[in-house]
């Protein structure tokens, strides 16, 4: 890796500047909306020409925003919570049969990440119909699920693939039943793995919206999907104020995986 | 502790087309030290993970005494294991390591804790217990395998080539060390390996493995001096094998008109000291090499065939001053030429 960085100190300083346009290219939009969540006016302004927190106050005093932001997050917490023992089980399976078997139930697995949302929220759709789920939290968390569990496994598989299965066989031979043997020798020595799973799995699907907007009622409004709604409505710095703040949710989210992943 | 006697009857196992295990037979009697002996592929992994649960063998059946366990879970059938890796759990330190098996067994953490010191006593590891698996030497971390595989008090104890990672100083002692706690103990063992010396200095018997079929179960001096075919004659150490009709008997009698094993230590070149009844090899001395202990001859008999002549520097008082291409015969002690079945290759 360090050998692909040039040796030339001109060619440094270009590679560098080309790095920092790149990632300003990628943030600015997003940060375009600190500043405007903080102005005074009721209109969209940039700069912003006094500034107060009236929008935060606006947000957090809004009952139905806060029930969305409720929603969201116990629907956050229960998909990590199915999606990630989930995937453990799975990739734990998937590394034991190996050869085909496994590739072709990875490629199951794996699917709804590359599928386009939109197709698995009408497919999802019709599904639940069939069961009268449209319109329950329970429904929008089998779709979150189902979009959390590749990314769960993605993180899990290389880590499973590192471990020592011998491990697994001498708990086993020394009395362990399965149960025993995964909490007490597996599941230990992949925390950090299943902690950055279980954030990733959190994140999935509090950054989802198409199967919110398509599935999810009313009443159970997620963030994202009421975000949608107010934008097609009336425009006013509340979504400013809400936008900042979930960055910066997520932002602390993924630092705290990548630090993670780190150590 | 009361051991048990283990009963491997007809066992097979096939991996797609490959036949890993052939039709395996073995009893084991209760507290005996048996070695699974073989090349790499021969099967002896998979026999050893079979009796432990991990492997499911497509036909025959597997008794501990007069259970069978062809089909019980591997928690279930307490049996110690020593993985050639070791596959100690590198999250908890040597006690903790050592006390799992009796913490799955609900033992009162104060008397676990007190069962592991003293099974971390008999091999040797005082003083060791809150250490770190990562901070332990290779052969330190061999014998808390060896303290979490006995202190459960298992009836059976399997080990694939425990030693195999071990330098040859620390692998000796480690071969004294396991023989002494097997009498200790009186634990059956099955013992993996594929070093012959190891399997002959170790065991009670050895059971020779090769092509997933087990060629001969004998104890180490018959194994070793009365191999029952040329795979195990030559797996054994330095074996001449040797066609009909190129001996002599020095006292005259008629030769055997069987195909003869002769090891290459067995030969004198003084007939004086191979006895009456020897039988005497002729032929040209091809080369020769010092090896310190001993002379190593290569001698050509008349029929084209080469034959091994080890002789003890001791008694090898002329070997210095042999020259290549000369004539010369060497002599083996009846009780030493052993018949073996199956054709010369
Ligand atoms: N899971 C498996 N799938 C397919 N083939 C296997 C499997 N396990 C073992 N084999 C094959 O079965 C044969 C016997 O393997 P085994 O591990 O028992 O040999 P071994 O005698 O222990 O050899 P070594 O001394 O190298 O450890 C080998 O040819 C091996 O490739
Ligand atoms: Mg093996």
């Amino acid at each position: 890796m360090l050998e692909a960085y040039p040796q030339n100190r001109f060619a440094r300083i270009v590679l560098w500047s080309f790095a920092a346009l790149v990632m300003a290219f990628l943030m600015l939009p997003t940060l375009v909306v600190v500043p405007l969540s903080f102005s005074a006016s009721s209109l969209l302004e940039f700069p912003p020409h006094a500034y107060s927190l009236r929008w935060y106050e606006n947000f957090f005093s809004s009952a139905t925003w806060m029930a969305a932001l409720r929603t969201s997050l116990i629907l956050g917490t229960l998909t990590a919570l199915i999606a990630v023992p989930f995937a453990l089980l799975a990739c734990i399976s998937m590394n034991r049969l190996g050869g085909k078997t496994a590739a072709s139930i990875q490629s199951v697995l794996l699917t709804p990440s590359v599928t386009p949302g939109i197709l698995l929220a009408i497919g999802l759709f019709f599904v639940l119909a069939a069961q009268r789920l449209v319109g329950t939290l329970f429904g929008v968390l089998v779709g979150h699920v189902v979009l959390a569990v590749p990314v769960a496994c993605i993180v899990l598989l290389p880590a499973l693939a590192r471990f020592d299965w011998n491990q697994v066989q001498a708990a086993r031979s020394l009395g362990a039943n399965w149960a025993r043997a995964i909490g007490g020798i597996i599941v230990p020595q992949l925390r950090l793995s299943l902690l950055s799973a279980t954030l990733m799995a959190f994140l999935t699907s509090l950054d989802e919206s198409v199967i919110s907007i398509f599935i999810a009622s009313g009443r159970n409004s997620t963030m994202p999907k009421l975000m949608f709604l107010s934008l097609r409505d009336q425009i006013d710095p509340t979504i400013a104020a809400i936008s900042t703040l979930w960055t910066a949710i997520v932002v602390v989210v993924v630092v705290i995986v990548a630090l993670r992943q780190k150590s | 502790m009361k051991s048990l006697p283990i009963t491997i009857d007809s066992v097979s196992k096939a991996y797609g087309s490959y036949v890993a295990l052939d039709d395996v037979s073995l009893d084991i009697q209760a507290g005996e030290f048996l070695t699974l002996l073989g090349p790499s592929g021969s099967g002896k992994t998979t026999l050893l993970m079979a009796l432990a649960g991990f492997v499911r063998p497509d036909s025959g059946k597997l008794l501990l005494g007069d259970r069978d366990i062809t089909r019980l879970a591997p928690n279930k059938r307490d049996i110690g294991i020593v993985f050639q890796n070791y596959a100690l759990f590198p999250h908890m330190n040597v006690l903790a390591n050592v006390a799992y098996p009796l913490a799955l067994r609900n033992t009162p953490r104060a008397e676990a804790r007190q069962r592991a010191l003293a099974t971390l006593a008999r091999v040797k590891l005082d003083g060791l217990a809150e250490r770190n698996i990562a901070a332990l030497s290779g052969g330190q971390r061999q014998r808390v395998a060896l303290a979490r595989a006995i202190v459960f008090e298992p009836r059976v104890m399997l080990m694939d080539e425990p030693l195999s990672a071990l330098d040859k100083n620390l692998r000796e002692t480690m071969q004294y060390e396991i023989r002494r706690l097997h009498d200790d103990l009186g634990i059956t063992t099955i013992y993996v390996t594929h070093d012959q010396r190891e399997a002959l200095i170790m065991s009670d018997r050895i059971a020779v493995m090769n092509a997933g079929r087990i060629q001969q179960i004998d104890t180490p001096q018959r194994i070793y001096d009365r191999p029952s075919t040329r795979f195990v004659a030559e797996f054994m150490g330095e074996a001449n094998i040797v066609a009909p009709g190129s001996v002599r008997r020095v006292d005259g009698a008629e030769a055997s008109r069987e195909t003869l094993m002769i090891r290459a230590e067995s030969f004198h070149l003084d007939a004086k000291l191979a006895g009456a009844d020897a039988v005497a090899l002729e032929g040209m001395l091809r080369a020769k090499a010092f090896r310190g202990e001993n002379w190593l001859l290569t001698l050509a008999l008349d029929g084209g065939q080469e034959v091994l002549v080890c002789i003890p520097a001791a008694l090898a008082g002329g070997c210095a001053e042999l020259a290549a291409g000369q004539r010369m015969t060497a002599y083996a002690p009846a009780a030493k030429v052993h018949a073996i079945a199956g054709a010369m290759a």
